[in-house]
């Protein structure tokens, strides 16, 4: 790892030692699934077996008879949001969600919950599933994204119409800017190309799982998500209860990368304990979380680029088919307002269509739809620069967004940080190191590849309260997944002038502190950020003042200095320092306790940018393709704690490379997952990478009081387009799909040599 | 729901009596690699769990004189690893073996257990038939001992009759100038299963192959012996005209299937290419002899 800027700052900027770590390498950390409680009863699902199925009756008499079974849910427990009228929570549909926790009308992917057992072992749970009688009018389906839209397709949804025909396209989104055609007729070299990725799933190693106790009314829910207040208002919604009748208790979690912004155990486990008295644990195996969580789209993307001879691009065109899974919502929005966003070009056109078809309801996943945007368009890119005889770096940094550059999918941009991520890259020496020529009969080569996410603001709450000896508890209210603790008690301890282990960061429940939005959109350490700033300036002031009243002086005439109170002006000096231990010691006689919150939602968070160099080598008699070395270069704003923000850069790249070369769904004839497990599907293992190096570049965003801009989701963005454009370079033969597995590789080269 | 009865016979007699008075209820227990994983995701259920680790002959290696070894069935890869004479003479069917999971599996997962699992892709099953193996099993009936390609029936399945049990493998002596080796490919680099593996094994004299034996996995509803691709190497120089007949034979030789870790025109292929490699590796350890 790298930084290219430094900074005389105490704790900001340092990799202080994260607070959740012990805990976590010792095994003592809780998540969800270590949540006991006296007379806990255990509740399991049972899911249709069929991808596409009416429901014509469920019968759970024989279930609810069974000796040692407490309580079956079925659809018609969950409230029912009618199709005709849209009920949103941040960017889910109510509709599709109580659907998607419960099949109703449908049962509609291989997978879907159709009932609900709770019983006193998890084995009686799950012999009692097998009681429940499904009565399924098995349906056709369809899976595929570009099947899905043919017009002979099976129909999801009656009540989706498309250009005024039933239809599986629930929705399209268009960006435009300038005139595309007339861009087009300017260029002297366009180039349009074809690309398909397959679903794959975020892979986080802990399984969802919760627990929910409901007494007199009132339910407590411990679960693993990425918002405990999600969790409140989703189950508030599905249940019927008001949200402070529910407390929802976030556990330490396992991952989650945009995978826990949804419910699918909680609501049905509060159900389930409200009709059976007793407190209900649920924990998804692994197979239930391949065959039935959110996995990113697969797609279907068409994209054309044209630049003049002098490699100015001068129009861009792409049409990105998102599969949204069983329901609506694929993230069109990364796709179509992102793979552009990185250039400034006077005419685009970006359109995104969200197809339903009968798999699992995606769920977000690190910049949500932006790596199949980018993936297509940066292997354009890649082609244009090689017809143009132009570097890739320098053909992306003559045609870099820049301050003051309108992009397609809205914003002018302030300033940001991209052209500084491809000077980067150009003066490395990883892109000065020459390729490897082929040896021992392996073939070397290099690709480049940019990206870019919006990031995000919105609401989040803080409390900053000073303990009685002066040491300093920090509430917030997401959930952390990427380090914010251990930013939180960084800028806590920067501001107030101390040593950051004075500083104790927690994440308060839905009961304890002020409503907070999602930890995702790269929002959490942006946002929280200024509410902490915000909090901790407050308390100063009240540090201020309690010191002015001690010396008996006015507190415009105190300062606050190296974590002490001065006193200033024509005082200075008359006084001996205050610490914040000796103001605390006396804060009843000065007015009481010493603390602030504040909750904003927070605006001004502005879009992240990184450009990635990946080598690769390529065994041509087995197609085995192996990352060799892999360098990113990110904007990140300020990193609070580097190390923390390397672990981002390193993860998403990670998760990037397995998308490009191994990570797929696979379908059975039947319509159902065929590789529920880590063993088939294939994520990379620690040995399958290099070490990936780090680049971070630090370009302060004007509108944050630390310069912080998100992080943790550029790094997935470039990756699978850096990949593909290396294989190219060592084989001289591009792939347009993905994965690019080894049977796809020898495919290629076998066609090549004939 | 049925509980399991759990047994640990101190003899082979024992064994063989609950094995076989289990009838198709019972499952036999050597690492456990596959068993506890198959019971875990409810594919098998058992009645009766035989253990045979607390049996002497099947969890012991012995030399026989002339490089031959007798392996029990339920020895550990990551033990068959720890044996220094075993890995110098067989280095392809301690590789192959330690191919099996990670570290920790390694010391539980055995060769017995692979064999018995019946999947064509078991890893050390085509080093073992490379080999010229010999599987020892005992039954009801008796002692027989068979060679081990004709041990696999099908995917999950064995030519194995009621009650029997695999007590072991002989490994046969073997001439000065020989070795084995194999490799598989695998999309990662570990911790996933062959999508072709290949075991050679051959004797070189003055730089002429004397004697050799090819075994495929993942390629077919067993793993194969391939005599024509033997028959390529055998009286050649291990040239590349040998070795590109005996990799046609090898590529001809396969009927494998379409799923979800290979296709066939890939698996195809890729035999031709593993056996090229497998056995320049070979030789290049049977002339260090």
């Amino acid at each position: 790892m790298s930084t290219e800027t430094a900074n005389d700052n105490k704790w900001i900027g340092k990799n202080t030692i994260r607070p959740d770590g012990a805990d976590k390498v010792t095994g003592r950390a809780a998540y969800a699934a270590d949540t006991t409680m006296p007379g806990m009863i255990w509740g399991k699902i049972l899911r249709s077996p069929h991808p596409h199925a009416r429901i014509r009756s469920i019968d759970t008499r024989k279930a609810e008879a069974y000796p040692g079974v407490k309580a079956v849910v079925t659809a018609k427990d969950i409230v029912n949001f009618p199709l005709d009228k849209s009920v949103m929570l941040g960017i889910q549909d109510m509709r599709w969600m109580c659907r998607n926790v419960m099949a109703r009308e449908k049962a509609l992917f291989a997978g879907h919950p159709v009932a609900a057992v709770a019983a006193t072992t998890e084995k009686i749970a799950a012999e009692a599933c097998k009681l429940i009688e499904v009565d399924y009018e098995v349906l056709p389906f369809v899976i595929d994204v570009e099947e899905a839209m043919k017009p002979d397709a099976p129909i999801l949804h009656d009540f989706i119409q498309f250009d005024g025909k039933p239809s599986n396209i629930a929705g399209k989104l268009e960006h435009k800017l300038g005139d595309i055609e007339a861009g087009f007729a300017k260029a002297d070299v366009v180039i349009e190309r074809t690309f398909r990725t397959k679903p794959v799933h975020q892979g986080y190693i802990e399984p969802h799982a919760c627990l929910v106790s409901v007494s007199d009314g009132k339910a407590t829910i411990w679960s693993s998500s990425q918002g405990q207040f999600m969790v409140r208002a989703m189950c508030a919604y599905l249940t019927g209860t008001p949200q402070n009748d529910i407390r929802a208790i976030p556990a330490e979690i396992g991952g989650g990368f945009g995978g826990k912004t949804i419910v699918y155990l909680e609501p049905v486990a509060l159900l389930l304990a409200k009709k059976s008295g007793r407190p209900v644990k649920m924990i998804m195996t692994r197979g239930e979380v391949f065959h039935a969580s959110g996995p990113t789209s697969g797609s279907f993307s068409k994209v054309k680029i044209g630049a003049t001879k002098d490699g100015k691009v001068v129009a861009a065109q792409g049409t990105y088919c998102l599969q949204a899974g069983a329901l609506p919502g694929s993230p069109i929005r990364g796709a179509a307002g992102c793979s552009f966003a990185p250039y400034d070009i006077p005419n685009v056109l970006s359109v995104g269509y969200d197809v339903v078809s009968n798999r699992s309801k995606v769920a977000a996943y690190r910049a949500p739809g932006a790596p199949i945007g980018a993936y297509a368009v940066e292997c354009v890119m890649d082609e244009l620069a090689e017809a143009l005889k132009i570097d890739p770096l320098q053909f992306r940094l003559k045609n870099a967004a820049k301050q003051g550059t309108k992009a397609a999918h809205g914003p002018v941009y302030p300033r940001i940080g991209f052209v500084e991520t491809i000077e980067s890259a150009l003066k490395h020496p990883h892109y000065k190191t020459p390729v490897p020529k082929p040896k021992n009969g392996l073939l070397h080569g290099r690709g480049v590849a940019s990206g870019f996410w919006f990031n995000a603001g919105g609401e989040s709450s803080a409390q900053v309260n000073i303990a009685e000896d002066g040491t300093v508890v920090v509430i917030t209210g997401h959930p952390d997944i990427g380090g914010s603790r251990a930013s939180t008690a960084n800028i806590t301890a920067e501001i107030l002038g101390i040593d950051y282990k004075k500083v104790s960061v927690l994440i308060g429940d839905t009961s304890v502190i002020g409503f907070s939005n999602l930890t995702g959109g790269s929002r959490v350490t942006y946002a929280s950020a200024m509410v902490v700033t915000q909090s901790t300036e407050q308390v100063i002031t009240q540090l201020r003042e309690r010191a002015a009243k001690i010396w008996k002086i006015d507190p415009d005439a105190v300062v606050w200095e190296n974590g002490e109170a001065r006193p200033a002006g024509d005082n200075a000096g008359k006084f001996e320092p205050l610490t914040l231990a000796q103001i605390a010691a006396q804060a009843s006689a000065t007015g009481g306790p010493i603390g602030a919150g504040k909750q904003l939602n927070t605006v001004g968070a502005e879009g992240g940018f990184a450009t990635h160099v990946c080598d690769v080598e390529v065994d041509p008699g087995l197609g085995i393709v192996r990352v060799l070395r892999y360098t990113s270069f990110q904007d990140v704003g300020r990193a609070i704690h580097p190390g923390y923000v390397e672990g981002q850069m390193q993860g998403g790249v990670a998760q990037g490379i397995g998308w490009a070369l191994s990570e797929e769904y696979i379908y059975d004839k039947s319509g159902k997952l065929d590789n529920p497990s880590f063993l088939d599907y294939r994520m990379p293992v620690s040995s399958d990478l290099p070490m990936l190096d780090s680049v971070i570049i630090e370009v302060p965003n004007p509108k944050h009081p630390q310069g912080v801009r998100g992080v943790g989701e550029v790094p997935l963005v470039p990756p699978m387009a850096a990949v593909a454009n290396a294989i190219y370079n060592a084989l001289g033969r591009r792939l347009y799909s993905l994965p690019m597995s080894p049977p796809k590789v020898l495919a290629a080269m076998d066609q090549a040599a004939e | 729901m049925t509980d399991i009865q759990y047994l640990a016979p101190r003899t082979l007699d024992e064994a063989v009596k609950a094995f076989a008075a289990a009838a198709g209820a019972g499952r036999i227990l050597a690492g456990g690699t596959d068993l506890l994983v198959q019971m875990r995701n409810g594919t098998v259920r058992p009645g009766v769990i035989v253990d045979i680790k607390k049996i002497a002959e099947v969890t012991s290696i012995e030399e026989i004189a002339g490089g031959g070894f007798r392996i029990g069935a339920a020895v550990s890869g990551a033990a068959l690893r720890e044996h220094p004479k075993l890995r110098k003479i067989w280095p392809g069917v301690v590789e192959a073996a330690n191919l099996i999971g990670s570290t920790q599996i390694q010391g539980r997962a055995t060769a017995g257990g692979n064999l018995c699992n019946g999947s064509p892709a078991g890893d050390s099953v085509p080093a073992l038939v490379a080999a010229g193996a010999v599987v020892i099993i005992q039954g009801p009936k008796g002692r027989r001992e068979v060679a081990v390609e004709k041990v696999p029936a099908g995917p999950g399945r064995l030519n194995l009759t009621a009650g029997e049990i695999v007590v072991g493998f002989t490994l046969p002596p073997r001439p000065k100038g020989s070795s084995d080796a194999y490799l598989r490919m695998i999309p990662r680099t570990e911790m996933d299963i062959a999508v072709v593996g290949c075991g050679v094994s051959l004797t070189l004299d003055n730089g002429t192959c004397t004697a050799a034996r090819v075994g495929l996995g993942a390629v077919a509803p067993t793993v194969l012996l391939v005599e024509e691709a033997a028959r390529a190497l055998i009286g050649s120089k291990l040239d590349a005209a040998a070795l590109e007949k005996a990799a046609v034979a090898c590529s001809a030789a396969c009927r494998p299937i379409d799923d979800k870790r290979g296709t066939i025109a890939y698996r195809t292929k890729v035999a031709g290419v593993l056996l090229k490699r497998t056995a320049a590796i070979a030789a290049e350890r049977a002339g260090r002899k």
